[in-house]
């Protein structure tokens, strides 16, 4: 992704008739500006502001005073907190593989041209991207369900027991499944829309060469697919660990299964909303901002230090 | 890998001219598709549409069907029409106004980052300004920065000022787009030429003016994708709006949807007739983005391109 800064510098100036560009130059902020302006206050401003309250506390008697790190050094030592983080991350790693693996074939797939209809299935796999995660966690709720979800009523008349979905075995996969069935899709688009990019003589010459679709599929596209999976690896990462709408939603059809601090957005939450601490809830989503930003780095580290290798 | 590419060009045969092997490799192709793949990704679609169809299925039955029947085939008693004039008609009417306030808060928060990041990324990529490289890695660098986690802290900051409960609450927060101004600057840095701008100089337009009367036009495909991207991003958001509201009356339909599903859930009163509400509701709800989705999807794929060549 860095390697698009300096673009913007080496297009060679243009010094046409009139005297120089300086003072255009300087109208670039008239167009950034309003971006920025938003961009401060609705994404550096809550930043800092939850850094302040972290560092303050509320006691019952004295009202709210200055507590330092304490919140950060109680919420490390939180298990609650820590066993949300050890669950999302086991999330990812037993979900983004998953589903980053279905978006590449499905991609590759589409874009082979060994498919029959490959616009009714690049289309109809990105449907559920369109569908809200609240409106796909009830359907999926419904479908797991033992009352009326097609499973358990395909099990009744085989006469085997129902699947337990939402049991605290299975839970994991059930919101993994959930999540898949939301984004191969959305994946899937970015991927294709990189494989459209790669230009068409490098086929042309591949076909001269007497290339096959797999080799050219593991030879040509894949490398030229990296920058966009990582893209994909990157807003997985973000999403895995910020997972909260499918846990909340199925916590009501669930609620021995999942408790309220089940990943750290849901603790978070509860924090702030019923537990009505909001400087420790502070310290909290700051902790898990960092915690992505850490996880991103690392991941994207190790992908690019993997693939050199 | 990468070290195949630079060795197929060099191997191919310098008598070749680009139209016979294209023609030889479009007969190759049809030749050889495969039932196989098909068959695969067809296992594949059935997964990704199977669940819709249930749903769709199960918002033309009747409560008691929905336990009754099997979930994959319709009953006897086809009453969509009648769950959808329930559905709108149900607590006087909440479901439409969940409906509007989502279309409200979406297509103003969609238009407005689209805009906004139109107007920033053509902005960094046509002006070598002081800070140019330096404000846009801030920028991108923040594409890290998870929206759920800010999600609390604007809530506390919009409660100080008691800006919570009210559409901008909603608003406000979803016209940052990071990810939208990095596309746009990719994109208006290909799309438009350098020499457009300067040809509308010479002819003595305004800055501003260039902007909106040529460079946004050339726009116009990568806008319409940051708008599609934010338009579900803000449609579907569940988090803040949850935090921010508690007037059911500016419920987005995912709340209100999720408040539904919650009395099923709770038991007790009429929970019953709730569950087919709910499935109904959800049907109802996915229609206009799937809609928005085919309709402009010429243009959100080849704005989508432009953003894979580089990202």
């Amino acid at each position: 992704m860095t390697d698009v800064l300096p673009a913007a510098t080496a297009a060679p100036p243009q010094r046409g008739a009139r005297p120089k560009g300086p003072s255009h130059a300087n109208s670039g902020y008239l167009f950034v500006l309003p971006f920025l302006l938003v961009f401060l206050a609705m994404l550096v401003m809550p930043l800092a502001y939850a850094a302040y309250l972290s560092l303050f506390r509320e006691q019952l008697v004295g009202g709210t005073v200055f507590a330092g790190l304490d919140n950060y050094t109680r919420a490390l030592t939180d298990d609650r907190l820590v066993e949300g983080v050890w669950r999302v991350a086991r999330f990812f790693v037993l979900q983004v593989p998953i589903m980053l693996a279905l978006s590449l074939t499905a991609a590759l797939a589409i874009d082979s041209g060994l498919l029959r209809f490959a616009k009714v299935f690049r289309l109809g796999i990105f449907v559920p991207y369109a569908v809200p995660a609240v409106v796909a966690t009830l359907m999926w709720g419904y479908l797991y369900g033992p009352d009326f979800g097609p499973f358990a009523q395909l099990a009744e008349k085989l006469g085997l027991s129902a699947p337990q979905f939402l049991s605290e075995s299975h839970m994991l996969g059930s919101i993994a499944n959930i999540v898949t069935w939301e984004f191969v899709g959305y994946n899937m688009i970015i991927l294709y829309a990189a494989l459209r990019a790669i230009p068409h003589d490098l086929y042309e010459a591949a076909a001269v060469d007497g290339a096959g679709a797999f080799r050219v599929a593991w030879s040509i596209k894949l490398p030229a697919l990296r920058p966009a999976l990582l893209l994909c690896l990157l807003f997985s990462v973000i999403g895995s660990f910020q997972l909260f709408s499918e846990p909340q939603l199925l916590q009501r059809l669930a609620p021995n299964v999942i408790d309220s601090s089940y990943t750290p957005n849901l603790y978070a939450y509860t924090l702030a909303f019923t537990g009505q601490e909001v400087n420790y809830a502070a310290a909290v989503s700051f902790l898990l901002g960092l915690v992505i930003v850490i996880a991103s780095y690392t991941v994207l580290l190790a992908a690019t230090r993997r693939s050199r290798a | 890998m990468t070290s195949t590419r630079p060795a197929t060009r060099q191997l191919r045969a310098p008598g070749t001219t680009p139209a016979t092997s294209r023609t030889r490799r479009r007969r190759s192709l049809a030749s050889r598709r495969s039932n196989l793949l098909t068959l695969g990704m067809l296992a594949l679609l059935i997964y990704f549409l199977l669940p819709l169809f249930w749903l769709f299925v199960a918002s033309t039955k009747t409560t008691g069907d929905l336990f009754s029947s099997f979930g994959l085939w319709f009953a006897d008693d086809f009453s969509l029409l009648s769950n959808i004039r329930q559905t709108f008609t149900y607590d006087g009417g909440v479901y439409g106004r969940w409906m509007l306030n989502t279309l409200f808060y979406s297509v103003v928060s969609a238009g407005g980052a689209a805009f906004l990041a139109a107007l920033g990324g053509y902005g960094f990529a046509k002006y070598r300004f002081r800070g140019n490289n330096l404000l846009f890695a801030l920028v991108l660098g923040s594409i890290m920065v998870p929206t759920t986690a800010l999600a609390i802290p604007t809530y506390l900051l919009f409660s100080k000022v008691g800006m919570v409960n009210t559409p901008l609450a909603i608003i406000l927060p979803s016209l940052v787009s990071p990810f939208g101004l990095f596309l746009m600057r990719i994109y208006a840095q290909d799309a438009i030429p350098d020499s457009l701008i300067e040809a509308g100089r010479i002819d003595g337009a305004g800055e501003l003016r260039i902007f909106f009367q040529i460079a946004l036009r050339t726009l116009a495909p990568g806008f319409v994708t940051v708008l599609l991207f934010t338009l579900v991003a803000t449609w579907n958001n569940y988090f803040l709006p949850l935090i921010m509201l508690n007037n059911p009356n500016l419920y987005p339909i995912t709340v209100g949807l999720a408040a539904w599903s919650s009395q099923t859930a709770g038991g007790g009163g009429s929970t019953g007739e709730l569950v087919a509400l709910v499935v109904t509701g959800s049907m109802l709800s996915v229609i206009p983005l799937i809609a928005a989705f085919l309709l402009l999807q010429r243009y959100w794929q080849s704005g989508l391109s432009a953003g894979g060549v580089k990202a």
